[in-house]
Order: C-alpha cells, then sequence, then structure tokens
C-alpha cells in the first residue's frame, strides 16, 4: 500500500539559528513479512523503507526503515533553521510508490 | 495475534542475525560507550508499540557530527530496524521514534561520528505483549 495522510507538526513560528524539532507521521500499514493469514499462507512484506526531508532543496535529515518500525510510522528530527524556506518530506514503500508533503516553516 | 513472551527470557541472548549485523557494521573499530542516551520504556506492554528516543552528545558542527545512527534489536526476526543519516544540519543529534519489539531483549544504538569512532549505546526492554512477526 501506499502511505497516506501525512501529518506534520512543525512550531507556529521560528527564528533563523533556532533549533526545531520536526515532528512526521504516515498512515501505513508496515507490514512486516513474517505473518501468515488465517488460512496460513504468508502475507507479503509491504513497508515504507525509505524516508527523506528536504528543506529549500537541500536534504536535511533521511530515514531507512525496517519492519521493526511500527505501523504508521512516526519519525521526528532537529534542525536548525537556515532561513525561511519549505519542507519537502518523501514516505517510499517497497513497491517505489513516493508519498510527498510540502510543508512552509513560519520564518519570522 | 499477539503472544506472551516468555517470562524466563534471558535479554542476553542474541540472535545469529544479530550478531551478524553488529559485525558488519562495527567491523575492527570498538564501539565507546557513554554518547548516547536512549529513552525507551524499562516495561513495554504493548510490544508492537514502543516509543524511542535516541540522543548522541556531538557538537554537530562541520567538525564534528554524527553521520549515522543505527537502530539494532538483538532478538527481533529482522536485526536491524532503522538507521537515521544526520549532519550539521541538524545541529542537535536527536531522533525519536517507535519500533516493534516481538518478545524481552536488548536494544542496540550504534552512532558512527564524522571521525569514523562509533558510540554504542545497549538498553534492556520487558516485552508483556509481543510486537508478532517483527
Amino acid at each position: 500500500m501506499t502511505a497516506t495522510k501525512p501529518r506534520i507538526k512543525l512550531p507556529e513560528s521560528a527564528k533563523i539559528g533556532d533549533v526545531i524539532e520536526v515532528k512526521t507521521l504516515v498512515t501505513h500499514v508496515m507490514e512486516t513479512g513474517h505473518r501468515k493469514d488465517k488460512d496460513g499462507n504468508p502475507i507479503a512484506r509491504d513497508i515504507i523503507n525509505t524516508f527523506i526531508a528536504t528543506f529549500g532543496d537541500k536534504e536535511v535529515f533521511r530515514a531507512e526503515l525496517g519492519p521493526g518500525i511500527s505501523a504508521n510510522p512516526y519519525i521526528s528530527f532537529q534542525m536548525r533553521v537556515p532561513g525561511p524556506g519549505t519542507f519537502e518530506f518523501a514516505w517510499i514503500d517497497d513497491s517505489g510508490t513516493k508519498t510527498v508533503e510540502l510543508t512552509t516553516l513560519n520564518v519570522i | 495475534t499477539p503472544h506472551r513472551a516468555d517470562a524466563g527470557d534471558a535479554s542476553g541472548e542474541r540472535s545469529a542475525l544479530f550478531d551478524a549485523e553488529f559485525k558488519k557494521l562495527v567491523g575492527t573499530i570498538e564501539p565507546v560507550e557513554g554518547k548516547i542516551t536512549v529513552d525507551l520504556p524499562e516495561i513495554a506492554e504493548n510490544g508492537n508499540f514502543v516509543p524511542l528516543t535516541i540522543t548522541v552528545d556531538s557538537a554537530m558542527t562541520a567538525d564534528e557530527y554524527v553521520r549515522k545512527i543505527h537502530l539494532l534489536s538483538t532478538n527481533n526476526p529482522v536485526a536491524r530496524v532503522a538507521t537515521f543519516h544526520l549532519s550539521p544540519a541538524n545541529a542537535v543529534a536527536r531522533v525519536q521514534s517507535r519500533m516493534r519489539l516481538s518478545k524481552t531483549q536488548d536494544v542496540v544504538v550504534v552512532a558512527e561520528m564524522s571521525n569514523g569512532a562509533l558510540a554504542i549505546a545497549t538498553t534492556q526492554v520487558k516485552v508483556t505483549i509481543g510486537g508478532c512477526g517483527s
């Protein structure tokens, strides 16, 4: 399945030089590939394996995820605000499908 | 379906998968302890959903920063849970996520520094209801 309903939490506003926390969540089953259905057939692995955050076209954070990450993967990281800009968050699943969310940081 | 973790689980036990993954990661470098803080619950009632915060002590400047943080489980079916890539842009080497733990075990975090040094932290989590098939 494709990641859906991305949710991003940023501070309401930030100044240049501030260190902010960036919280991200996306809806996804993160099927491990180690489970069986009720008839005993293996359920194929289906996970978000990569998360990439860029700010103003510069990559600021990346995560490679395995099946040990919980369903609806939540990831937070820190960033020093280099100036005004927009985040691009991307979640890539096992089939290569990319879910993208754009969020502008309110720099005052 | 959830299953009960064995009450007698020795968390010191580590799977061959973990040993192989750890060896691949660390090579011949001796990782140092004391640079990484891992916040994990002592007891996880639900192994499907275990919140964690990892903080690495680093200046996070161009001269000295954390390149990667590897999150490993010693007894899940897959040892590598995640790898986080950082840079001086982060300013603070702290990440949060939520992990699965199939049973009581040690969680091992290895951080790769920009000078090639490695840091390690080991945290035991007792799991009441295992995260199935993680």
